[in-house]
């Protein structure tokens, strides 16, 4: 390989320059911004974490899995995952190779950049090119691999359903752009590199391609205006990039450093909100997750809308998409970047002004007085608000306390407080603090040992905003199990077929799915969903969500409900009490607690 | 005059006319499902904070069309969600507070 252009340079790749220097100069700035606005703490973490070996090497194994093998979209659909892996892949082998041309052949050009870019152009084979053969055969490969993914994603964009999504997100103007631009590139490449390929040399793609355009169109002439139009495509898309969805190809490098050094979303908009905004790429998976989009119905109030909708600033829509959600956890389950659409949201609603604000010192101190008989651990129950509207659940629960011996009291039999969770998720968290500071008082001063709930909404807050010393807070099912492991309940089987719903509080919320499987294996015969465990849909009646009305509201539930009844279980068993208030209104079978279910097969001894 | 011990109870009529509906009005356009209420009451008996601060969406609801004061009641509202599941009406309950709140 010899140099061709004595200079090293032409005036096509002007085009290409001026968008890198936007893009560099761009994102470095940004970066600056991001890193100005990180508080002191988490400044020093991440340092901390650049320079551990240990999160380096994680650091370096989640960028090349999630950046550009998409480990996870290939778990998701294989086509989708073929799709973006094969184009980002590709395109970075494309850039690697063409730098170690560049260093093999032409090492003094190493310094000008856009080298490895063009290479093909500013050189000529000589005779020794049987070194390089397998440089081109890569190179032509890699071409290939890319331009399969664009033929993928131009098939994608007129049908969608091949690739498992039955609704992907609108793309807005800019993106368009960028869009074009990008599918524009790598055909482009392909016409120059092949118009050059009898100077430059070729493989398998490339020469055959020059043979036929020489047949008919003749390779001098078209020559320069192909690598100037491939030079012009790389600066638009450069351009427009950190205006589109492309910005996540810069975000999520940073994103993946800031994730392993343990950083978290603390504020609305700022820091590693903003990077975790910015690497949404807009894939759309979250659209089809989103239970709010049953029946097409709020489509654009899923997670996709709301990072472009923050990334444009429209305080209007911002809070109206924060409002709806159930934040359930879904769309954060499926995210391949692990965007949390349901903390973004959180953080949005935490930022309002309110006119007026509740104030709950007055509420009475302490009700419990400890009446520790220090023999047996004592068990506090607490049963929630929720329970309380469902009573069969808290009479159950006790009844099994009862008949397994065990020394409880119930907390809030008489009306309680609540545990703060509603307000919390509704984004007052300083009044939230103020029911956790009463609660934490009555439970400390009751004497107990373990604190149980039947509520998973209460369990979470419990867990996560709760400082209750050495109290261990459980859920009843694994209570329940223990129970049955030290023979304290005996239990009989039971003829009817139930499929569980995991409520998000209790699975993507505490990560509990098996333990309630198991309880139910013991009494039950238990039928899967097709969407269960991680996938498991909401019910509609959450919380979480603050604007979503009755109506639309019925039909998530009902959504939910079909992907329950599709198991063919004679009935429903849940472990949430808004679950089965949710589901009981429109279920055609019965809906029971696991409370329920396992205090009715007790063996009364 | 003489002192009976007891005297005629202030009259209790409100006169519309002079009732300030602005934050009613305001609310409703935000929270459309506030006008389907009727008072039922299904919300008041199951509210957390009622014991507390007297606090009923029903009356909240109530005093809004009346013109009246209603931070004694919300305040201490835990925004728990018991009246809206107990609503027979659909109310959106939870949202209705918010709102109010962010108005007053
Ligand atoms: S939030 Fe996640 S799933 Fe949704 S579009 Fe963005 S990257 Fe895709
Ligand atoms: S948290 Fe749930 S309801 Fe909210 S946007 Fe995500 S998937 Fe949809
Ligand atoms: S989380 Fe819900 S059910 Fe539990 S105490 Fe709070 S409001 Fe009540
Ligand atoms: S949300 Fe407020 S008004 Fe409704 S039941 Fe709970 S405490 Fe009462
Ligand atoms: S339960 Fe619903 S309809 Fe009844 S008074 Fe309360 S808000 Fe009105």
């Amino acid at each position: 390989m010899i140099d061709r252009i004595p200079s090293g340079f032409h005036p096509f790749v002007i085009p290409f320059l001026l968008g890198m220097a936007f893009v560099l100069g761009y994102c470095a700035f940004g970066l600056f911004r991001i890193i100005k606005q990180l508080s002191w703490k988490e400044r020093r973490k991440l340092a901390v974490s650049l320079i551990t070996p240990e999160t380096v090497v994680k650091n370096i194994r989640d960028i090349f899995c999630d950046c550009l093998f998409h480990v996870k979209l290939w778990k998701r659909n294989k086509l989708l995952g073929y799709m973006h892996s094969s184009i980002a892949f590709g395109w970075f082998m494309l850039i690697v190779l063409g730098h170690l041309e560049v260093i093999l052949f032409v090492p003094k050009r190493i310094n000008l950049f856009y080298y490895p870019i063009f290479f093909n152009y500013f050189v000529a084979e000589d005779e020794i090119t049987l070194r390089g053969s397998l440089l081109f055969f890569l190179m032509d490969f890699f071409l290939l691999v890319v331009l399969s993914g664009i033929v993928l994603a131009m098939i994608k964009r007129v049908s969608s359903r091949l690739f498992g999504m039955r609704r992907t997100a609108r793309p807005s103007f800019l993106n368009l752009v960028g869009l074009y631009a990008l599918w524009a590139i790598f055909p482009l490449r392909l016409l120059a590199e092949s118009f050059t390929a009898h100077i430059s040399g070729g493989s398998f793609l490339t020469i055959p391609a020059n043979w036929v355009f020489r047949q008919f169109l003749g390779n001098e002439l078209n020559m320069l205006p192909t690598w100037w139009a491939y030079s012009i495509a790389l600066g638009v898309f450069m351009c427009v990039l950190p205006f589109t969805r492309y910005m996540h190809i810069p975000a999520e490098m940073l994103l993946i450093p800031m994730r392993n050094a343990g950083l978290k979303m603390v504020d609305a908009r700022k820091g590693f909100t903003r990077v975790q905004v910015l690497s949404c790429p807009n894939c759309g998976v979250c659209v089809d997750a989103c239970p709010m989009s049953a029946n097409r119905a709020n489509l654009k109030d899923c997670t996709v809308y709301l990072t472009r909708q923050v990334r444009r600033g429209n305080e209007r829509r911002i809070e109206q998409i924060s409002d709806k959600c159930l934040m359930c956890g879904k769309c954060k389950e499926v995210c391949q970047v692990g965007v949390d659409g349901a903390q973004l949201r959180l953080m949005q609603r935490a930022r309002r002004q309110y006119g007026f604000s509740p104030d709950f010192s007055n509420l009475p101190q302490s009700q419990i007085i400890s009446s520790s008989s220090q023999k047996n651990e004592k068990v506090l129950y607490f049963g929630g608000c929720m329970t309380q509207l469902t009573p069969a659940i808290g009479k159950s629960v006790e009844s099994i306390l009862r008949k397994s011996g065990v020394d409880y009291e119930w907390m809030d039999r008489e009306g309680g407080i609540c545990c703060g969770r509603p307000l919390y998720t509704a984004g007052r968290t300083r009044e939230a603090e103020q029911l956790v500071q009463k609660n934490q008082e009555i439970i400390k001063n009751s004497g107990a040992k373990v604190l149980l709930v039947s509520c998973p909404i209460c369990y979470k807050m419990f867990l996560e905003h709760y400082d209750l010393n050495d109290i261990r807070v459980v859920h009843y099912v694994p209570f329940m199990l223990d129970f049955i492991a030290s023979g304290k309940i005996q239990l009989i089987q039971s003829e009817v077929s139930y499929v569980f719903h995991d409520p998000c509080e209790l699975g993507r919320g505490c990560g509990m799915y098996d333990e309630p499987r198991q309880l139910l294996k013991r009494v039950a015969q238990i039928r899967e969903a097709e969407k269960n465990r991680e996938m498991s849909v909401c019910c509609g009646g959450s919380l979480g969500s603050l604007s979503l009305d009755f109506a639309q509201r019925e039909k998530i539930t009902r959504a939910s409900l079909d992907n329950l009844c599709g198991s063919g279980a004679d009935a429903i068993a849940t472990a949430c009490p808004l679950c089965k208030t949710t589901f009981s209104r429109y279920s055609d079978r019965p809906v029971r607690d696991l409370a329920e279910i396992v205090d009715e097969l007790i063996i009364d001894n | 005059m003489t002192d009976f011990g007891f005297s005629i109870s202030k009259s209790a009529t409100i006169d519309m006319d002079a009732v300030d509906m602005e934050l009613y009005e305001r609310v409703c356009r935000q929270v459309p499902s506030a006008r389907i209420c009727m008072s039922c009451g299904s919300c008041s008996a199951s509210c957390v904070a009622a014991p507390y601060s007297g606090m009923s969406v029903r009356k909240v609801i109530l005093a809004l069309q009346r013109g009246k004061d209603v931070r004694t009641m919300l305040s201490n509202c835990m925004l728990c969600g018991k009246c809206s599941m107990a609503c027979p009406r659909g109310v959106n309950t939870r949202n209705l507070i918010l709102t109010v709140c962010r108005n007053l």
